[in-house]
């Protein structure tokens, strides 16, 4: 090749060059139509929310008058009712995702249960609110109470609980199996006292991302019919006399934060909208401080692990 | 070996000393071990039992319901009244409110989602990767109530100041945020798929005289067009079965038109609007809410066949 055709070629490429930086500013110019949705959203709430924000609010039932409102009983809900989702799905997700990686034989069974899980993950949430409501509510009649709302959340993600105990399972080099069995543990032993806990960050990190999903989630709860004037509290969980615990607050009719918000968005008035924007606020929060630290585990997780 | 032959040799070579009950066998244990994967088997079985009884719950009140009203009828009458006093139950409002948001949001989400994907995988550096990546994973994880509320507060004031003449709930708000809700989810699993292209073929193109742009183009983006195509799929059933940003920002009547500046109401937001209501189980209403959520769920499984489908036919292996 001549040096003649060798400066073309090059004059070539550098004219395709062009169209790096012309795609570079695109892909910028993509970045910040997110980055600006965000923080339009997140500003707006700020702003108009912001007078709301003080302890009344967070101390008051929800009211009629819009400035007297708050979200007590919203708060509460959501927390209880995590708590029973927290407390089904985990259990049951770690158990699955150990079962179809360490346990499963190779057969049709097991080819079912895979697919199934993949496909659950990708089913519109409404469709497990209409379960919740045909199945819990009524051939259960568990009624229109904070277990029915749990375990539907639990059953929403399950899913992602049982991919991130799988995927942290896998992770783990087999020599770690082998030097266990060599020890002469049983299959058990293996999985209680090694993968179980190595697994753990991984695992949490599933379950926080889980987690803070099923606190946003408004559909399935709204399909179950859960009411959104609630001006009481459930009753505690906690009591002063033996055994200390109470279980009468799974029955209980409740609200839940994104319904309260949702309640609220709806209302014409003006300042329901700010008790709306307040309501988002507070959520938005909590989910992005629940997936701030899965990531900073995630994150940990990677650094702190070699084999 | 097995375990008496052990005992035996372990008994010839220590005569004097008492075997240590820790080598004998128990058949306490094995059974415990069968116990313990026998219970981990139903924790994995329940995932099956959710599908069943979806799909159950689904199919037995969407029966009772095609009692009343025929499926010829559900299918092609373009009225969806089913609270007048002679209601009319035609699924095809609430299909094309659905379907339009979906276009909507997707004619936001794949373009921003695929850009933002081979910006991150191709063109950003590690730094810049670092801190986009758990950002887009915020957007995504931001309740969609909250994006329902966006919409309706500050997306559609800011449409209607520029077209005067958009009614203050339509099917055009509520689909662009559902697609700014939707390219965190594209843009994270295309780019995933870009980065498991083997960096021999980067290199080749490089070796030929392409520029980054023709590289990711022209050959990253057709090595991984199956995991970028799925991640399309995944996009659609997102926005198929979204639910509350419709709920909010489109309007709630049943509207028979695919123009997205007016109003409508999608099958998601149906079933919310009558589970907001009170309506006695059993009673037809409460029976067309299954047959809603049944032709979301087949509308869903579609797009779920069709990603698998996809995926198959253009996967390329290396």
């Amino acid at each position: 090749m001549n040096t003649q055709d060798l400066a073309a070629v090059r004059g070539i490429i550098q004219s395709n060059r062009r169209w790096d930086l012309f795609f570079a500013a695109a892909g910028l110019l993509a970045l910040l139509v997110g980055v600006l949705a965000f923080v339009t959203l997140f500003g707006q709430m700020v702003m108009n929310g912001w007078e709301r924000l003080n302890p009344e609010f967070f101390m008051s039932f929800p009211s009629r008058r819009a400035a007297n409102a708050g979200i007590l009983s919203a708060w509460v809900g959501s927390l209880l009712v995590m708590l029973v989702t927290a407390v089904s799905a985990v259990p049951l997700g770690v158990a699955a995702g150990v079962y179809l990686e360490e346990y499963a034989p190779k057969n049709l069974v097991t080819d079912i249960i895979e697919i199934n899980v993949t496909n659950l993950a990708g089913v519109p949430s409404i469709v497990y609110g209409l379960l919740a409501l045909g199945v819990f509510v009524y051939v259960f009649g568990f009624g229109q109470s904070i277990l029915t709302a749990g375990l539907t959340l639990g059953l929403l993600i399950l899913p992602v609980i049982i991919v991130a105990t799988r995927e942290s399972l896998r992770a783990i080099p087999v020599h770690v199996r082998e030097g266990a069995y060599g020890c002469g543990a049983t299959q058990w032993q293996v999985v209680r006292d090694h993968l179980v806990p190595y697994s753990t960050p991984g695992i949490m990190t599933g379950v926080i991302i889980g987690l803070s999903r099923a606190i946003g989630e408004t559909a399935p709860i709204i399909t179950i019919g859960a009411l959104t004037f609630i001006a009481f509290l459930p009753p505690s969980p906690i009591t002063d006399t033996a055994p200390f615990v109470n279980f009468d607050w799974l029955w209980s009719g409740f609200t839940v934060m994104p319904i309260q918000m949702f309640n609220w968005t709806s209302r014409p008035e003006e300042a329901f909208q700010q008790n709306a924007a307040a309501a988002g606020f507070i959520l938005v929060f909590m989910t992005l401080m629940m997936n701030a630290i899965a990531i900073w585990l995630r994150y940990r997780l990677r650094k702190s692990i070699s084999w | 070996m097995s375990g008496s032959q052990v005992m035996r040799m372990g008994m010839s070579s220590m005569q004097a000393t008492v075997v240590s009950d820790r080598l004998s066998r128990k058949v306490s244990r094995n059974i415990r071990e069968r116990a313990i994967e026998l219970v981990l088997f139903f924790a994995a079985s329940v995932s099956v039992l959710t599908t069943i009884g979806i799909i159950w719950i689904l199919v037995f009140e969407s029966y009772h319901f095609f009692e009343n009203v025929p499926l010829w009828n559900f299918l092609t009458d373009t009225m969806w009244t089913p609270l007048f006093s002679e209601p009319r139950y035609g699924i095809l409002p609430l299909l094309l409110g659905t379907v339009t948001t979906s276009l909507v949001a997707l004619a936001v989400a794949v373009p921003l989602g695929t850009i933002i994907a081979i910006y991150i995988s191709e063109f950003a550096s590690a730094r810049v990767r670092e801190t986009v990546k758990p950002f887009l994973e915020l957007l995504g994880g931001v309740p969609t109530i909250v994006y329902g509320y966006f919409a309706l507060t500050v997306v559609s004031p800011v449409l209607q100041y520029f077209f005067p003449s958009l009614p203050g709930f339509s099917m055009l708000a509520a689909g662009l945020v559902m697609g700014i809700a939707i390219v965190p989810y594209i843009s994270s699993l295309s780019e995933d798929a870009m980065r498991a292209v083997p960096m021999s073929l980067r290199e080749g193109a490089y070796a030929m005289g392409s520029t980054r742009f023709q590289t990711a183009v022209r050959v990253v983006l057709p090595a991984a067009i199956s995991g970028v195509l799925s991640a399309y799929i995944l996009g659609i059933s997102r926005a198929v079965g979204e639910t509350m940003i419709v709920a909010v920002a489109a309007g709630m009547q049943p509207n028979f038109t695919m123009d997205p500046t007016e109003p409508a109401q999608t099958i998601s937001a149906y079933i919310v609007q009558v589970a907001m209501g009170d309506l006695p189980h059993g009673s037809i209403g409460y029976q067309s809410i299954f047959a809603a959520g049944l032709s979301l769920m087949l509308l869903t499984l579609f797009f779920n066949i069709l990603g698998h489908m996809i995926r198959r036919r253009y996967r390329e292996a290396y």
